[in-house]
């Protein structure tokens, strides 16, 4: 296990909380993740860790705590998307866009006030990339709470919002209003995105989010099975960039590690390369 | 607000705007938002790359935000929006990658993703030109069959248009779009140009070639009252950007939706 | 039965060779071989899912296939043909900006490269179009604000704009009402006895292409055969066809498909053709 492992990964005082955080934001945004696929909502779902950076800005700017902007920012965001487009599913990508372009030009104004009201740096690249290493233990409780408050609200709302995301009008018809849905759905987004950037950083949010849910949809035809594969794809895809993140200072010569985001995303896209292939021969099986 | 300084930034900004207007009037035509706004990120991972090596920045970002348009094109048939996704959160992460291995200074990050269009220089003002001049001469080579693709590329594939060709042209010419505007007014920017004039024009507008100009016009609104609105306030463009381009979609919106109801008794 | 010869004196225009097709590793259409000749109109009838769909984008080369090969005017299936398509479903996005008569004429020239003006010719071509079709009060509306049937029929008159020699229908007549699928049948059977056009269209309510269609062919569990319309508009052919017991009526001098138990005159519960 010594090649495997490299000294100190166990004992050292950061791993422990980055395993622990990183799994739980892992398996909310891939269940969350297979829901998007479904409702081809991938682009919003970047979308709003663009959102949440702004809010990330302004909680910074006025002192509150960064989840709390997060979540605030996912939410008005998402809404406003959802309001714009909801009407006509084909025009929910020019609603993202629109949004993010103003939550974008929103969030260089509110650095541009942090920076110039304070002297910190770093602001930007933490938000960006984001280091699970870097996250503080008592972060730990609150992010499991809201982890999981967002899984139940998914699993409880799973069968209308599956119904609404196949056919508004059909949901419309048997009485789900797809507008709510579509708003109760972007609140959960929101949830798991706040909490993804918050411990995570933006980049690692959207491949955590969009790759192993459709990794695993691509293996699975049912939604329960996609969802418990997406869940374990997207745990392990985190724990081993987590290793690989921290092992990579030992194995570079300059003693540099590789940064996680860069680690998780590469597990992921083996994942889906992987799933991709094993389809594509079982499918051609017959 | 005319200063010799600023004589750049208006230029660029006059250039990025009639571009990204024109280009961005197909990329919502052709559902290709997501594409539009990873391609410069993708970009972006290029001007890291290059640094390290010590190459041209502008070299990385034209290789990266070709590439990552081809990557998307080819693989991105069916379920364009995930695979758009996937391209997006490689090419962050070879960024951070390569930033970490560079040991890359901070602002130089915060000038790709908001822009610098104060320190445009009279060579990048040039280049812009030529972008524009070479995007203006390839759309009004595939006008035609880009719209019609765009409306239904089952039935225009059937006509003997080259569909996949096309898509691949198009994608690189937002990639292109993208290369050269990013350095001058950054990754944020660009997108919000290429997607909220050209959806307000279409909103407006009844014909595609009125459409087409009343996007970069929208566009270009936009821009110049950004860069008059930074300069007098001080504040980033970048923001301004984005407010206007929502300001003029949300009205567009509006406006269109007050016409139709008036339009049926 | 009858994929073969061709009417007498007719020349071909398509031939189906063999073709098989596969998706998703199941084998859809096998050994799927029959002629249409000039001028002739054919109806394409079979189950939801029977492959109706596929073997017409084999036949536009729009669905590649795993054997066999598709000649379309003597040359061997290619996009681009002097082939009229219109697909079963299409979606316009709500705001696109494109008009009626600007979709009609990208018929025409839809796949030309280059900013020229839009010639007279076009213009015209798609005036008489949209006229024939009754469609004119629609030219200058956008696309996208359409209603289901007015759209299909606006597919129509695109896939007419080019003046092809092979129409490929795919339910063209499915969101119209009665009056419009009678007045469509006679453009369709105009079109191709003055222009020599050849019509295959697929329906499933064939009592009101009876007495214009010349030949039927029918796809059923992977394969195709053929008939005239009197061979095939039986009810012991379509009833095999449909599984289902099926009966053709005579009515006021239409012929009408009904669905019900022989002998039975109360259980006509529902009426195919509408
Ligand atoms: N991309 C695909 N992958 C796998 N199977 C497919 C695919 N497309 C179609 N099929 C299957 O091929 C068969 C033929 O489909 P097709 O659309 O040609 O039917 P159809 O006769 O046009 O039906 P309908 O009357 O409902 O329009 C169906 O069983 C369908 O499930
Ligand atoms: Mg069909």
């Amino acid at each position: 296990m010594h090649w495997l492992v490299e000294p100190g990964f166990w004992s050292n005082p950061v791993v422990g909380p980055a395993l622990v955080l990183g799994a739980v934001v892992a398996a909310v945004s891939a269940a969350v993740g297979v829901v998007v696929v479904v409702r081809g909502q991938s682009f919003a779902g970047h979308a709003l860790t663009d959102v949440a950076m702004a809010g990330g800005a302004g909680a910074s700017l006025v002192g509150a705590s960064p989840l709390l902007g997060f979540l605030l920012a996912g939410i008005v965001g998402g809404g406003s998307i959802e309001a714009a487009g909801a009407e006509r599913v084909r025009d929910r990508d020019v609603a993202t866009g629109v949004v993010l372009g103003a939550a974008a030009g929103l969030t260089a104004l509110l650095l541009y006030f942090v920076s110039s009201s304070t002297s910190a740096t770093g602001s930007t690249q933490s938000v960006l990339f984001g280091s699970v290493f870097t996250v503080s233990r008592s972060v730990v409780p609150l992010g499991v709470a809201v982890a999981a408050a967002t899984l139940v609200t998914l699993f409880s709302v799973r069968r209308p919002l599956l119904l609404s995301s196949l056919s508004p009008e059909l949901a419309a018809a048997r009485g789900v209003r797809p507008r709510v849905m579509g708003l109760v759905f972007v609140v959960v987004l929101a949830a798991s995105v706040a909490l993804s950037a918050l411990v995570i950083g933006a980049i690692l949010s959207t491949a955590l989010l969009v790759g192993p849910a459709s990794a695993a949809l691509r293996v699975s035809r049912g939604l329960v099975g996609a969802t418990v594969g997406a869940i374990v794809a997207g745990v392990a895809s985190v724990e081993l960039g987590i290793l690989a993140s921290y092992d990579s200072f030992y194995w570079s010569a300059a003693h540099r590690s590789v940064p996680v985001s860069a680690c998780v995303v590469g597990v992921v896209l083996v994942e889906v390369a992987a799933a991709t292939v094993w389809s594509r021969w079982r499918r051609g099986r017959g | 607000m005319f200063e010799p300084f600023m004589v750049n930034a208006w230029l660029a900004g006059t250039l990025v705007a009639v571009v990204s207007g024109a280009v961005g009037l197909f990329v919502v035509e052709r559902h290709r938002a997501f594409a539009a706004h990873a391609i410069p990120n993708g970009a972006f991972a290029g001007a890291a790359g290059a640094t390290l090596v010590g190459a041209s920045p502008l070299l990385g970002l034209v290789v990266f935000a070709v590439a990552s348009a081809l990557g998307v094109a080819a693989l991105g048939r069916r379920r364009n929006d995930v695979v758009t996704a996937l391209a997006l959160v490689t090419m962050l992460a070879l960024g951070a990658a390569l930033l970490a291995a560079s040991g890359a200074y901070e602002p130089a990050i915060d000038a790709l993703l908001f822009g610098q269009v104060l320190g445009v220089s009279r060579g990048e003002v040039v280049a812009l030109a030529l972008l524009v001049v070479g995007a203006g001469a390839v759309l009004a080579l595939v006008f035609r069959p880009l719209l019609y693709s765009s409306l239904s590329e089952e039935v225009a594939a059937a006509r003997g248009v080259a569909v996949r060709a096309l898509d691949a042209t198009f994608l690189v010419l937002v990639a292109m779009t993208a290369a050269l505007a990013v350095p001058v007014v950054g990754t944020l920017l660009t997108f919000a140009l290429t997607v909220g004039p050209p959806a307000a024009a279409r909103a407006l507008a009844r014909g595609a070639g009125r459409a087409l100009a009343l996007a970069a016009a929208l566009s270009l609104a936009c821009v110049w009252a950004a860069i008059a609105s930074a300069y007098l306030s001080g504040w980033p463009i970048g923001f301004f950007v984005g407010a206007y381009a929502a300001v003029e979609y949300v009205v567009a919106r509006a406006a269109s939706a007050w016409r139709e109801g008036r339009a049926r008794p | 039965m009858g994929c073969e010869p061709l009417p007498e004196g007719r020349r071909e225009l398509v031939h189906v060779h063999d073709v098989e097709v596969t998706l998703g590793g199941r084998t859809v259409l096998r050994d799927v071989d029959f002629r249409i000749a000039e001028g002739e109109f054919v109806g394409l009838i079979g189950t939801n899912g029977s492959g109706k769909t596929t073997l017409l984008r084999a036949i536009l080369g729009l669905q590649p296939t795993s054997g066999g090969e598709v000649v379309v005017a003597g040359r061997e299936g290619r996009r681009g043909g002097p082939v009229g398509y219109v697909p079963q479903r299409v979606t316009f996005d709500h705001d696109v900006p494109v008009r009626v008569a600007d979709f009609v004429a990208l018929g025409v020239d839809g796949t030309r490269l280059g900013l020229a003006r839009r010639g007279r010719g076009v213009r015209e071509r798609v005036d008489e179009v949209l006229a024939s079709l009754e469609l004119g009060a629609l030219a200058g509306r956008r696309i996208g604000a359409l209603s289901g049937g007015e759209q299909q029929r606006v597919l129509m008159a695109h896939a007419l704009a080019s003046r092809p020699r092979l129409l490929l229908l795919d339910e063209p007549l499915a969101n119209l009402d009665l009056p419009r699928v009678h007045e469509t049948i006679a453009v369709l059977d105009r079109v191709r006895r003055s222009e020599g056009v050849a019509v295959l269209l697929s329906a499933h309510e064939i009592g009101p292409l009876v007495p214009v269609m010349d030949r039927v062919v029918y796809v059923a569990q992977g394969r195709v055969a053929c008939g005239t319309t009197g061979e095939v508009v039986r009810p012991e052919v379509l009833s095999a066809l449909y599984g289902h017991h099926v009966d053709v009526l005579n009515v006021h001098g239409r012929v009408v498909v009904v669905e019900g138990e022989p002998g039975d005159p109360g259980a006509h519960p529902e009426v195919v053709v509408r």
